[in-house]
């Protein structure tokens, strides 16, 4: 016995004495049982530090699973809806997993780090998922999530940042790819990948480094405008870049008490990450079925007119209500007023001409909007400098 | 309303039998009390208030324990602690027994259908219920199914590891129940300690300040105020039945009350088989009374203590302490202990569910004293056969006492009074035939249309003007106050009066 | 190109059923059977030189008559030793009970009993009729129903309102219950209760007290609904009725394979493609059907790695624990039961004094130990079938309720104290019977799986219990003998309606794959 109940308060992590210090605001939140900050001084400055220099984040409470042994491979490509077999060694791919309805269950990343060796990153808790899909393979699965203290670092500049910390070629990095560097005698892991569609990486090291990797972080990257950024400003970044949030843009499949309530990858506008020419995955069958048969629902991104975020809203086409939104925000880059939602089909292509019924409240009084919205193709941020190899100093 | 003892309340009750300390006699906590009837009634304006306690824990032999918090991400971590894999799969665990009080919670406030009738309101019942199910679809309902007949053991280890989460669960299972966690039907049982919420916290259990006697004093303040009645002391012998229907009742003491509506809050033995004739009764109804399963299977100890007591591990300041608390750390002490009541004997290791309620409630105790409230299962209605004597009870008591004393050294030191209820005194006080808390056992043969016998499950009793509304009708005990509400609103129906009952509240 | 439309593994009464029903359909089909013998749980094995006994099933009292006609299995070779045994409720002091059909006999009943009795049968007998109906035919399912779904579910709705109302209320009230109540509610002879509750409990992992037992009555009373008054006892022992099946599987074309373990079912794209062979020869056929239990078919043989997580987890929830051994005697001469005319000895002798004593016996099981006094269903097959031992010697074998599967410190630590204390047992009934011992076996649970291939050594591939029948039988998603694997089927008594030896789910099967090939 080495702890006792009275230990289960909540948790901070490796990087707290840090980050702590710069939460001026001290609007703190909980995410997943760990003390996390809101915002740090001002969330509109911390969201254009992601888009205009460099933002922090600290990554750490994301689930991470490190899955090895002979079977890892299989085992993955059977859990999740694309092919793990063309992720190469040094490769990261984003990816949902689904349940036997071919329910989505949670997206996150694969991280494929070495031979039979593989980082699944999770939004929602999967130890439980991951058992049962262990049984009949030869795999050795482990909750690194503590073990493990990781940062984003996001922005134009985020490139120039890290480099003058230290890490001489990460330019190179192409989207999606790993590095490995030596940082104090211990492996710093670099991955070009983010949750805020800019140009950014995320370092992976030892709880034992993690101040000191801020500490040099935060020197290196002064003259690059660097910043720590909190949840809400991220809230913001990943609606304008276009990326689900699960829990929020979907009910993860078995958390779902009502039937009915769930999503295929299908419905999501996932489908690109679906290979159904991969002979067995959890969900194939029935997103076969659903391929034939068609879906319930088509998730989309809308321009709405207007300066009022759709938060919450009903969207209508004429008097009928045919979908609702899940996440919204103003874009203040891309100067747009995004919206996500889920529509009944066959509504939803692109360029349909919906309405997004809107409630604000100034000074206590609401007012009802009916905005224009049209369904987009693509998302409203989408820079060219995410993808330049090598990557731009800023 | 007419009570043969000198208070109101029966089960639901506040004495003080040690000067200065209130007991929650027999029912100790509130979750069921459907908040409709609360509301409608304003029993908060009459006095109730119901105050959340959240959270439990579970005593290990080995030193350590299980701490059941009321903060989910603090849960996870609790259970983390003992099982990583668990604490996860209490994620979906909850989720799936969500499914179940969704399914059941909105026909507590209903009568149930009678799926042998071919009338039109029986038949739109039945429609409504199998929409409910068929609603869950083809795996969520095969999912219901074997949640209904499944024991609460083998359900929980479909989602646990750990001995000791899978048995602080399965307590719920067995509460008031001669069943044990491994006997089919008592995955059911878990659902019915479920269903209850406090201000929609589904599942959440909370103590009324001033003991539950609150719960009976608001009812009856509430009640007086729309111009009720209560006689007390009042023993009533005899419903008295005339040409096929009901006159009135009589009093041992000979005074006799004149009414052409007599409604039963007695369990259906009682009602059929000491306060009605036989010779007015149907024979099928009198054979039914007589195979009407009611064996107690608890009993319960109410302790004034000088102090707060020191459990081993835990300290006295953690959250924990306001929690229920048990002392059975897997499936297989749970099910010896049941092996006992099989027996005809209280167990030697029995399963406790411990409160003390006077660190909320500032009415339970004088200051820095407090009041603990012990429910106790096994304990069986006779000892192999014959009556409990008081060398029984204090045998019984004795289990009690030294299971606690396992894991609080300082517990015995501090007791200043005991009142130790084996099912004898369940029986001979309350009126709880055999001491069950239920008034009647929760088994499928007892449940929904043939609670308490099929054919006579809407309330009405086999003689006209006769009804019953006691917790041995739908949807059963546990201070729900639903199987009231639904019996007044089938007599308001049969008198052609509009129906004033609040219906459940809708989606939770 | 391949030889077999469909291959199926498992040689036992199911899988040979089907096969011959598939067969009869035109298919072509390849039976594969592990052993040396067909027949599976129908089987007769020497255990002692000269002595031989039905080594798993002892009784026949549920197989459809209408599967015996059909596939002809008399005109195959099936002939009975003795048909409508009695079942004797054996009493220490040589006051029986003896039951035969609505016959009941016994000095120790009451009035009431002697009254109750007839009535009491009667009604299950209507209860068992509905059962038997619903045991007939794929269970439908209910949300995603077609069809032939809906038929099914009409023709139980109306089954049931046929009942009238009174008994349609009883049975609504009585059917998740426990013998244990419902035998108090109507009896007063404890060994009436007890040997009716005995019905309730055999083959499973449950008391009288465990609520669903009656359930368990019921199932044992369609073989009164099928006709039989009593036990049925194979001549030459139950190996003789798997020879008849496969005669008439074989007359049906059906090829047998004998000695021939599959090791894997494979699969491709979620698709089966056929099997694999224990010596790496492979089939291939476009259907495969596996009369194994579904745990040992979808772990063991197609493999969970091939599946889809949530069947793995439901095929890992299923409940199979055993408490049934089987003990065979080889006895010198007759064994004398205390007060019991020897002209009864070729009947079914039952130990199970009290229902209370059934309980205790299997309180120990569910802590994985040995029942002290178990409870024991007694056949000795050669007073009525001489050729099973040698002339003026007998076999005796016993159906023991309950002997644990794993028991702590493993079998061979157990298994020569328990067969002395099952000595002790019949001793106590049978003075002198230890004496008579010329050979002895004990098969436990764990022998039965090692032996029939049936996981936990469970005879009905699964608790038969009210959360694993029907629509739950034996997961959702695999409840129509279709799998979540496309090609592959279930026919054994893991799927609807479950087993003892009664054909049931072999027939019923075929008869879905062969509605649902047609219409592919």
């Amino acid at each position: 016995m080495n702890s006792t109940s009275d230990d289960t308060m909540l948790l901070t992590t490796p990087f707290h004495s840090r980050v702590s210090r710069a939460c001026e605001l001290n609007a703190w939140g909980s995410w997943k049982g760990y003390t996390t900050p809101k915002a740090y001084t001002d969330v509109e400055l911390e969201y254009f530090a992601i888009r205009s220099t460099t933002g922090v984040f600290d990554l750490t409470p994301m689930n991470k699973y490190r899955i090895t042994g002979p079977d890892a491979g299989p085992f993955l490509n059977r859990l999740v809806t694309r092919n793990v077999d063309k992720l190469g060694i040094g490769r990261v791919g984003y990816t949902v997993w689904c349940d036997d309805a071919g329910q989505v269950m949670d997206d996150g990343t694969i991280f494929h780090l070495g031979e039979n060796d593989y980082r699944l990153c999770a939004y929602a808790r999967a130890t439980d998922w991951l058992f049962w899909s262990a049984l009949g393979f030869d795999v050795n699965i482990e909750d690194e999530t503590a073990a493990v203290a990781a940062l984003a670092v996001q922005g134009p500049t985020s490139c120039a940042a890290l480099t003058a910390m230290g890490l001489e070629g990460l330019a190179d990095l192409k989207p999606f790819g790993l590095a490995e560097y030596d940082f104090e005698g211990e492996t710093l892991m670099v991955s070009r990948t983010g949750f805020t569609g800019d140009l950014g990486y995320e370092l992976w090291i030892t709880p034992r480094l993690a101040e000191t990797l801020w500490d040099r972080l935060f020197e290196a990257g002064a003259p690059y405008l660097i910043k720590p950024f909190g949840s809400d400003a991220l809230e913001i970044a990943r609606i304008e870049a276009g990326f689900l949030q699960a829990g929020v843009d979907f009910v993860p499949a078995e958390e779902a008490v009502r039937n009915g309530r769930t999503r295929s990858p299908f419905e999501l506008g996932l489908d690109w990450l679906v290979d159904l020419d991969k002979p067995l995955f959890n969900g194939r069958q029935a997103l076969l079925r659903e391929r034939e048969q068609g879906s319930r629902y088509r998730f989309v991104l809308l321009d709405v007119d207007g300066n009022k975020p759709a938060h919450n809203s009903f969207i209508m086409k004429g008097r009928r209500k045919v979908g609702t939104v899940t996440s919204a925000a103003w874009c203040p880059t891309a100067k747009s007023n995004v919206a996500f939602a889920q529509v009944e089909l066959p509504h939803g292509a692109v360029g349909e001409e919906l309405v997004a019924e809107i409630y604000y409240q100034r000074e206590l009084h609401w007012t009802r909007v009916l905005a224009p919205c049209r369904v987009i193709e693509a998302p409203v941020f989408n820079p060219p400098r995410r993808r330049a190899t090598p990557a731009l100093p800023f | 309303m007419l009570e043969r003892n000198p208070y109101i309340g029966g089960a639901t009750v506040s004495r003080e039998l040690h000067s200065g300390w209130t007991y929650s006699n027999c029912s100790y906590v509130c979750s069921l009390l459907r908040p409709e009837i609360a509301r409608d009634l304003e029993l908060p304006r009459h006095g109730l208030q119901v105050v959340p306690y959240g959270g439990g824990v579970t005593f290990k032999q080995d030193g350590d324990h299980f701490g059941n918090y009321y903060d989910h991400e603090r849960q996870y971590r609790e259970m983390a602690r003992h099982s990583v894999r668990d604490a996860n799969a209490y994620e979906r665990y909850t989720a799936d027994v969500m499914k179940q009080t969704r399914l059941i919670r909105p026909f507590l406030l209903r009568r149930p259908p009678d799926p042998t009738s071919l009338k039109w309101r029986d038949l739109r019942d039945l429609a409504e219920f199998a929409g409910a199910f068929t609603a869950m679809g083809e795996e969520g309902l095969a999912d219901t199914l074997k949640f209904w007949t499944k024991s609460v053991g083998d359900y929980l280890c479909e989602y646990f590891e750990s001995d000791v989460i899978k048995a602080h669960l399965a307590g719920s299972g067995i509460i008031g129940t001669a069943l044990g966690v491994f006997s089919p039907g008592t995955a059911y049982v878990l659902l019915h300690h479920y269903m209850g919420d406090v201000d929609g916290n589904v599942g959440s259990w909370g103590f009324a300040r001033g003991g539950m006697g609150a719960v009976a004093g608001a009812l009856a303040r509430s009640f007086q105020s729309f111009g009720g009645e209560i006689i007390c002391d009042a023993d009533v012998d005899q419903i008295i039945v005339n040409n096929g229907r009901t006159r009135g009742v009589a009093l041992k003491n000979g005074t006799e009350y004149r009414a052409d509506i007599v409604v039963s809050n007695l369990d259906p033995k009682r009602t059929f088989l000491d306060v009605m004739d036989a010779a007015d009764l149907p024979a099928d109804v009198v054979h039914r009374a007589e195979n009407f399963k009611i064996r107690g299977s608890s009993g319960k100890l109410n302790i004034a203590l000088d102090g707060l007591p020191t459990f081993t591990g835990l300290d006295k300041r953690s959250p924990l302490m306001l929690g229920d608390m048990h002392f059975s750390d897997s499936l297989e002490r749970l099910e010896r202990a049941y092996d006992d009541w099989k027996d005809g004997t209280w167990s030697q290791d029995p399963y406790l569910d411990m409160l003390i309620p006077s660190q909320a409630d500032p009415t339970m105790a004088p200051p820095g004293k407090h009041m603990m409230t012990v429910f106790v299962q096994y304990a069986p209605p006779r000892i192999r056969g014959r009556e409990w004597t008081d060398e029984d009870k204090a045998g019984f008591e004795k289990s009690v006492l030294d299971q606690i004393a396992r894991y609080s050294p300082d517990f015995k030191d501090l007791i200043l009074h005991c009142e130790t209820r084996t099912p004898r005194e369940l029986e001979a006080e309350v009126g709880l035939t055999e001491g069950n808390i239920f008034q009647g056992e929760l088994t499928f043969d007892q449940l929904l249309f043939n609670r308490p016998f099929p054919g006579y499950a809407q309330y009405r009793g086999p003689v006209k003007g006769m009804y019953l509304c006691g917790s041995g009708t739908h949807p059963g005990g546990g201070v729900m106050a639903a199987p009231g509400a639904n019996a007044a609103r089938e007599i308001l129906r049969d008198l052609r009066l509009p129906d004033i009952v609040p219906g459940g509240y809708a989606d939770d | 190109m391949t030889d077999h439309d469909v291959v199926l593994v498992g040689g036992g009464h199911n899988g040979l059923i089907c096969a011959t029903y598939l067969a009869r359909a035109g298919r072509r089909v390849t039976v594969l059977e592990a052993g040396e013998s067909p027949g599976g749980c129908a089987a007769t094995r020497e255990f002692a030189p000269g002595f031989s006994v039905s080594s798993c099933a002892q009784w026949l009292n549920q197989l459809n008559p209408e599967i015996i006609r059909e596939l002809s299995l008399e005109k195959h070779g099936l002939q009975w030793a003795a048909r409508n045994l009695a079942s004797v409720s054996l009493d220490a002091g040589g006051r029986h009970l003896v039951l035969q059909g609505e016959q009941l006999e016994g000095e120790r009943l009451t009035a009431r009993d002697r009254e109750s009795y007839p009535s009491f049968r009667r009604r299950m007998l209507r209860y068992a009729k509905l059962l038997a109906t619903a045991c007939g035919t794929r269970p439908p399912k209910l949300v995603e129903s077609n069809l032939a779904d809906r038929l099914n579910l009409v023709k139980l709705g109306l089954g049931l309102k046929m009942l009238g109302r009174e008994d349609m209320g009883e049975l609504m009230r009585i059917i998740l219950i426990n013998m244990y109540d419902l035998m108090e509610e109507h009896f007063d002879s404890e060994q009436l209760k007890a040997l009716l509750s005995l019905h309730g409990v055999l083959g499973s992992h449950m008391g009288p007290r465990s609520p669903n037992t009656v359930f368990g009555y019921l199932y044992h009373c369609m073989g009164e609904h099928h006709g039989y008054l009593g036990p049925a006892q194979v001549q030459g022992g139950m190996g003789a009725l798997g020879n008849a099946l496969a005669a008439s599987a074989r007359d049906a074309g059906v090829e047998i394979r004998l000695g021939t373990r599959v090791a894997g079912i494979d699969t491709r794209a979620g698709r089966v493609v056929g099997v694999t062979l224990s010596g790496g020869e492979q089939l291939r056929a476009p259907l495969v059907v596996s009369s194994a239990d579904p745990v040992t078919t979808f772990e063991g043989l197609v493999g969970y790695r091939n599946l889809e997580t949530g069947t793995v987890r439901r095929v890992s929830q299923i409940r199979y624990k055993s408490g049934c051994a089987k003990l065979h005697l080889a006895l010198s001469g007759a064994p004398q039961f205390t007060g019991l005319d020897p002209s009864r000895l070729g009947q079914r002798l039952v130990i199970a004094p009290e229902m209370d004593y059934i309980e205790r016996a299997f309180n120990a099981v569910k802590y994985q130990e040995c029942s002290a006094e178990p409870a024991m269903d007694i056949s000795i097959p050669s007073v009525n079938d001489p050729t099973m031992a040698p002339p003026g010697q007998h076999v005796l074998s016993a159906i023991v309720q309950f002997a644990p599967y794993a028991p702590a410190g493993g079998w061979e630590q157990h298994r020569a104290s328990f067969t002395s204390s099952l000595l002790d047992c019949l001793e106590h009934y049978a003075p002198g019977i230890s004496a008579q011992v010329v050979g002895a076996e004990l098969l436990t649970p764990a022998d039965l799986e090692a032996r029939h291939g049936m996981k936990g050594g469970h005879w009905h591939h699964g608790e038969l219990s009210l959360d694993q029948v029907m629509m739950m039988r034996p997961f959702p998603g695999a409840t129509q003998y279709g799998t979540p694997v496309a090609g592959l089927y279930l026919c054994g008594a893991g799927s609807h309606p479950g087993g003892g030896v009664m054909g049931q789910a072999g027939h019923n099967a075929a008869r879905e794959i062969i509605r649902r090939e047609a219409a592919a």
